[in-house]
Formats: C-alpha cells, structure tokens, sequence
C-alpha cells in the first residue's frame, strides 16, 4: 500500500470474527472460514448454497455497495472456481470480501443480481471465463467472447493461445503472404 | 453448457411490441436498431442494440466483447514486472492507473513500502493523466455533439501532457513508469519547469472551454435535463466517478480512503445536484481545475529521497552499483530473469480513476507470475448505467448520454 | 555589414518576367511556332500518363475511414490534430461509411469477436482500397500474443504495416507517407537503397535467394535463428 496513514478502518481481526459468529448464529452451515490478510484484508468463506444469505446480511449490516464480482482459478486446490464479491461500507468505509467456491463438476451458485442489481456484466464475465452458472440471472449468456466460442479461457488448464511468431522460414506457409 | 445461437438472437431482442395500444386494424411494433460495433459515436467498439419506438429509445442493450484481448489471461503468463505493461493497456486512457491499481495490490502483497519522493511523482502523474483523460472525453464528447472544434483544442493540451510524460519515461502513451516500489527514475531536468507552464496556462484553457461550450444554446438544450438518473439507482448499480458524483453523492477514494499520499493535499470534490448529462459534464470539467491544484502543491512539496523502494529484492539496484558490488548484480540478475517472488495472498486495491473506482485483484501463489490478475474496471460497470439512464429518450439523446458516460471499451473488454 | 544591391539574373529577372509575359502573349495569339513553341511546351506544360496521374490524386487525398479500435486509436486521433497535421497531405476528410471511403486504417488489436465485422467493413469499401496495419497488435500479436486476438494479415490484405505500441503520431505518419508512395508508384526499397546494400541478400535453405524488398536479414539456414 502507499501510505501507511490514512488506511481506512477495515473489519479487524476481531470484527471479522464477530460478523463471522453472527453468521453462523444464523445459519450454521453457512460460513466456512475467515480470513484475515495482508492490508488488512478480511475474507469470509462461505457455502455457495448460502451465499445470498450471507450478502443479505451483511447489506443490511452496512456493506451496501458491491464493489466488484470476480472469478479465481484455485487449480489445483479443490473446490476448483472462486467467485469473490468485494463489498464495501461507505458510510464507515470497510471493505470486506465474501468467497464462495465451487467444483468444476456442478458450477452453480444463485445470482447477486437480486440483491445488487450491478452484478449483471460482472456475473455474466464469470460465467464467460470460468464457466460458473449463475441460478436467476436474467441474461445468462457469453459477454466477452463470441456467443459460439467453447470452453472457458480463464481456467488455469486453458491454454493461453497465440500465433506463432513470422520469420522468414516459416512465413510462406503461414499467413503471412498474400502476394 | 452451450446455447445455441437462435436462442442468443431471441434473448437479445427485448420488446417487440410496444405498451401503446394501436388505432383501428394497427400494430405497432418498435424497431430494433443495431448501433455499432463500427460506429462513429459509439466511443470504441460498442455495439448497442436499440428498441426504438420512433426516435424514442425503448430499450437498449450492449453487447460487448469486441476488443476482448485476454489481458487477464496474458498477465498470468508473464513476471510481475511484466504484468505493468500488459495492464497498462487495459483503460487506454487511464494507463497510470492500470499501472498503480496493480503495483498497489503487488506492494501489498509483498508489504513494500514506497517513498515518499515517488509517492508524489504518482500522484503528479496521475492527476496529469486524469486531465488528459478528461480532455480526450471532452474533445470527443463535443464532437459527437457537433462542436467539432473542441477536439482541436482539447487535442492541443493532450500534447503537452504528452510530452511530459515522454520527459518522464520516454512513451507518450503506456509508459511503464509505475514500477513495483515506486516509479521508474527520477524526472529529469526542466520537468519542473515545464510542468509550471502548464499549470499556469491549464486553468485558462479549462475556462476557454467553458466558455465555448457553456454559453451555446444547443450544446446546453442538448444538455440539461437529459437523461439523469438518481444516485441510489447508480449506487445498486455500482457506478462511481464522476457520474455518481454528478448525481449528487461526493464519493471519492482520494478522500474517502486515501492512497499515495492523496491526504497531503487539499483539494476539493465537484459534486453535482441533478444527475443528467450536463452536470455530468461539469463535474469533470471542474475535476480539471482540482487537478491542476494537486498537482501543483505537489511539485511544490516534493521531497527528496529515493524514487523506489531500496529494497533490491523488488527494485532494480542503480546501475552503477553493479560494478562495485556482487550483491547488486545478483540481485539484478535474479530480477531480470525471474523476477521476484510474491508470498501466496490475494490483494484488492482500490484506486479512483477518471471513471470511478478501478481495483485490482491480485492472487499470489509464491511463484514469480501472479496466479491470477483482475481488474474492477469503472468502465465495465458504469455500462450497465446506460440502460436505466436512456429509457423514453430521444436516439439523439442516447449518443450525447453515452459521450457522457465516458465509456473506454479497453476497461470494459479487457 | 555591407548590403550588396544587385539585379536578379536569371530565372527570376524582371527582364525574363517581361518575356515571359510576351511569349505568352504570343502563345494565346496562335503567333508561336518552331522552336520557340516547343521551348514553351516544354516549360509550361507537364505530360504524363492517366495512371500516374489518377496516382497522383488518389494518393494526395485518401478518404481514410473512422475505426478505432484500442489505444492506437487515440494516436490516430492525434495525427488530425494541429501538431502533426494529415490535413498537410490531403488526408483531414475521415469518412463513417466504408462505401466512401479508400483507406482502413486498423488502429488496435483485432479480437476474435471483432474480426468478421472488419471483414465485412472491409469488403464494403469498393476499389481501389487500402489498409493500414497501426501497431502491433494488429501487425503481428503485440504484447498479447493470446487466445483472443487475430493478426490482421489472416483475413485482410495489409498494405503497410506501422510498428509501435501505440506508434508515435509521426511514426503513423511514415507509415501514411510510405503508403501514398506506393499509391504514386515511388515506392522505396528503404534501407537497402539508402545504405547502396550489396551482398546482403539471404539465401534461403533450398539455396534461392529472395529479392531485396520483401524478405528479412539474419536468417540462418535450416530456418534456425539461434544466435541471431
């Protein structure tokens, strides 16, 4: 971080702790693990069957704006896709970060979009590089990639792709001259 | 999981048939129009799908992805160091924004320390880049209005921030100059003088252009009133930037959680009442002149010290040290072919940028190469705005709405 | 310093203005003939062929079309700017319809969604047409050589390719420089006809050599370029 001054007030370790506990009071099923890291990032890890539940709750606790929705590849680490939801706090500027994973064979989790209704291209970007359903979305398509395109890029087993770079040797059997 | 594309073609027509009821033996039905993906004013390759009910915009829906690069992709390919120009170049009008969002999470992760000299040389670069940004928004902005003229001036400021920045680095646009600890080098001489110029004459274009656009009656009937949109909406929608504060809400990270030194220098927020396009306008417009203030009270209180971090397992030991010492080419050596090596950890650092807040998302896994790269880019978010803020508008007021939104189809495809 | 006032000899001399004039004057008359009307057909009068000077033409005012794609679009946007002006080389008028317009200048890396639509942009522009590679990334991959991006010489003839990320404004305008060259049929060899290049042409493994304007040096027989 730049500056070690002015670092706004994040969930501390105890706070964490404690919005975890009230989690857990309420469904005990529902989170998995916290986790407190550098910059003092604060992470709850949930059961993708109730992750709506947790968002509700901590939407009414304060963490009204959905700052970004994000896909992970934890390969090889199983449960193999991460969605992350980074929320945050404006009126105390928290951040927190809700985890949420799932396997490749049934990638499913319901949609955010009820709840932050911006979550709609975010969504739709994780469907269309990692392959994670999104249970309610209104527009469950491709968003990046062209509608027919197949498999999912940003997997860590894709292969990042490319054209061979033209020399002269190799350059009249391959694309590179017209004339 | 593979939809056929029948089934696309129907999802992407919304409404076919419009509320109002139709006269004696009638149908109405609205008119589907494809804007773009090759379109003067679709501000890069956006492609929007239009229901339009006479000139009014029923519906419209973007569709995207057509300058999809992969950077993400790419950037878990490459050492952290070679990840800055690739991110770089995601907002192509932000780069040194890409470039802090990214070595922000980086310096976290590694729990880096950046001096204070550099932290200012950022912050100088930065407002230059957000004046610049502004400006290619303003000129292409009036263009697309009809005020052509304004993109010969605005293009004529962007020059001369463009060659301060080649002072700087050498580039004129993706210039590599944030590292990982701090920036690149230090400015050369004549920087600050030139900078001064610029500053002193800044304000006085900013007010040239005012008034060239402020007191046209078109460009202020095409203006005022269009298109507003209130600011819970654009809050359940995660907008932030300039169009959420022109709808009346101050949020920004510079002052609400501040970065690089942001809180050394007083400045203010222009913050907006309606909403519509014209506030829009203005808040960026004004965000010029505050930049032109920080950057100023920058280059006047700028320190002295190192311009990275002395840690030479992240910076690049000076040059000369590697005739004296074996420490430092080995240091070298290791970074140049490896890289360093990150400790396993995800970072998201947030950032506000010319369009909201960019963040990125960095996971670490101890290797030299992120395991994986993403960035909240504004853009990408902001675009959902377009819909709610256009509904029963006029098609003209679509292209001025969009102009207004700012869009760069490099932050929103990636 | 001393000022030296002397009358103009010459070219320029009022006493060739005056005949000049007169030998003009003679001209419009029908008074010419012989020798003195050749002499003045062959100062006034520029003959050449259709082609060269449709050539000629074409290539000091080209339509390019507005497509922007990535950051070389800003670069491209700067090139009609004041500072380096393409308005000095006829060039200002960038028309939205392909149907109007002679030149696609490809600023910006080329997706996999984008491709077909550029195809299409470019099959609508009728002839004579050109293209303009900008960048790298539309040149060859440039930085991301990826899943996600097409090369444009895969789908579309390239005339010039301009290299850079993003080109300078002046480079863009070599580029453009390069291309009303080859418009007007002065095309350049580059560096081999400046540098009067003799025995730099490569043999390529089957033993044939290429000719000098079109193939690349330091290529190592067997196609191997380690060490180059």
């Amino acid at each position: 971080m730049c500056s070690r001054e002015g670092t706004p007030p994040v969930p501390d370790a105890t706070g964490l702790e404690q919005t975890a506990n009230a989690l857990r009071d309420r469904n005990a099923e529902s989170i998995l693990g916290t986790d407190f890291g550098r910059g003092d990032r604060a992470v709850l890890l949930v059961n993708p069957a109730h992750v709506i539940d947790t968002l509700t709750y901590l939407k009414t606790e304060g963490y009204t704006f959905l700052a970004s929705l994000h896909g992970v590849d934890y390969y090889p680490d199983e449960p193999r896709l991460g969605v992350l939801y980074e929320l945050l706090d404006m009126t105390e500027v928290d951040r927190i970060t809700v985890k949420a994973r799932v396997h490749t064979d049934n990638p499913r989790i319901a949609t955010a979009t009820g709840l932050f209704p911006g979550a709609n291209f975010p969504e739709r970007e994780v469907y269309d590089m990692f392959g994670v359903v999104f249970e309610g979305h209104p527009d469950m398509r491709r968003i990046l990639m062209p509608e027919d395109f197949e498999g999912f890029p940003q997997r860590r087993d894709f292969p990042v792709g490319g054209e061979p770079v033209l020399f002269t040797y190799n350059e009249e059997n391959s694309y590179g001259k017209w004339i | 999981m593979s939809l056929d594309t029948a089934d696309y073609r129907k999802r992407e027509e919304s409404i076919t048939y419009s509320a109002e009821p139709a006269g004696e033996g009638e149908t109405h039905e609205l008119l589907t129009l494809n804007i773009g993906p090759h379109h003067p004013a679709t501000h890069g390759v956006l492609r929007l799908l239009a229901t339009l009910e006479g000139e009014v915009v029923r519906d419209i829906k973007p569709i995207i992805g057509y300058v999809h690069t992969g950077i993400e992709k790419t950037a878990e390919d490459k050492a952290y160091w070679k990840v800055i120009p690739v991110v770089e170049r995601m907002d192509y009008l932000a780069y040194y924004f890409n470039s802090l969002a990214f070595c922000g999470a980086v310096e976290t992760l590694l729990d880096v320390e950046v001096p204070p000299r550099a932290q200012y040389l950022r912050v100088i670069h930065l407002e230059l880049n957000r004046i610049m940004s502004h400006l290619v928004w303003l000129g292409t902005s009036a263009l697309d209005l009809g005020a052509i003229s304004m993109f010969w001036y605005c293009f004529r400021e962007r020059e001369t921030i463009l060659d301060l920045f080649e002072m700087t680095s050498g580039q004129r646009m993706h210039t590599r100059y944030f590292q990982v600890g701090g920036v690149m080098e230090d400015i050369p001489r004549g920087f600050a003088a030139k900078l001064r110029t610029f500053l002193a004459d800044m304000p006085n274009r900013a007010d040239q252009y005012a008034d060239l656009l402020e007191k046209n009656q078109i460009v202020f009937e095409r203006l005022h009133g269009v298109c507003p949109l209130d600011a819970e909406t654009l809050l359940s929608l995660g907008v932030t930037g300039p169009l959420l504060r022109a709808a009346g809400n101050p949020w920004d990270l510079r002052k609400a959680a501040p970065y690089c030194s942001y809180d050394h220098f007083d400045f203010k927020i222009p913050v907006g009442t309606v909403g519509d396009n014209y506030d829009r306008y203005r808040v960026r417009h004004a965000e010029i002149y505050e930049s032109v203030k920080i950057i100023s009270q920058a280059l006047e209180g700028l320190p002295e010290g190192p311009y990275i971090t002395t840690d030479r397992k992240v910076a690049l030991p000076p040059r000369h040290e590697l005739a004296t010492s074996m420490e430092a080419l080995i240091h070298h050596f290791k970074l140049v072919t490896e890289g360093f090596r990150v400790p396993p950890g995800e970072a998201y650092y947030a950032i506000e940028g010319p369009r909201g807040e960019l963040g990125c998302f960095v996971r670490a896994d101890g290797s030299s190469k992120p395991a994986r790269v993403h960035m909240r880019d504004s853009s990408f978010v902001n675009l959902q705005a377009l819909s709610p803020m256009v509904q029963d508008s006029y098609l003209a007021d679509l292209i001025a709405t969009l102009a207004m939104l700012d869009p760069i189809l490099g932050g929103i495809d990636r | 310093m001393e000022i030296k006032r002397e009358p103009l000899s010459g070219p320029g001399a009022p006493s060739d203005f005056r005949a000049r004039q007169l030998m003009a004057r003679d001209m419009l008359r029908g008074d010419l003939e012989g020798e003195a009307l050749e002499r003045y057909v062959k100062e006034n009068v520029l003959t050449t062929t259709v082609e060269k000077a449709v050539a000629w033409s074409q290539g000091n005012s080209i339509w390019p079309l507005t497509f922007g794609l990535a950051c070389c679009a800003i670069e491209m946007m700067s090139i009609v700017g004041a500072r380096v002006d393409v308005a000095r080389f006829g060039w200002e008028a960038f028309w939205a319809s392909p149907r109007q317009a002679d030149l696609l200048i490809l600023s910006g890396r080329v997706s996999v969604k984008m491709a077909p639509v550029i195809r299409r942009i470019y099959d609508q522009m009728l002839e004579p047409r050109w293209a303009i590679s900008m960048g790298a990334c539309c040149s060859s991959m440039g930085v991301f050589n990826n899943y996600a991006l097409v090369p444009a010489d895969k789908f579309l003839p390239i005339d010039v390719h301009v290299p850079g990320c993003p080109p300078r404004p002046e480079a863009l305008l070599h580029g453009i420089l390069r291309l009303r060259e080859k418009i007007h049929g002065t095309e350049r060899d580059g560096w081999r006809e400046r540098y009067h290049a003799v025995g730099t042409e490569e043999v390529l493994p089957n033993g044939t050599t290429s000719s000098a304007s079109d193939a690349a040096i330091n290529v190592f027989p067997g196609g191997d370029t380690a060490g180059a």
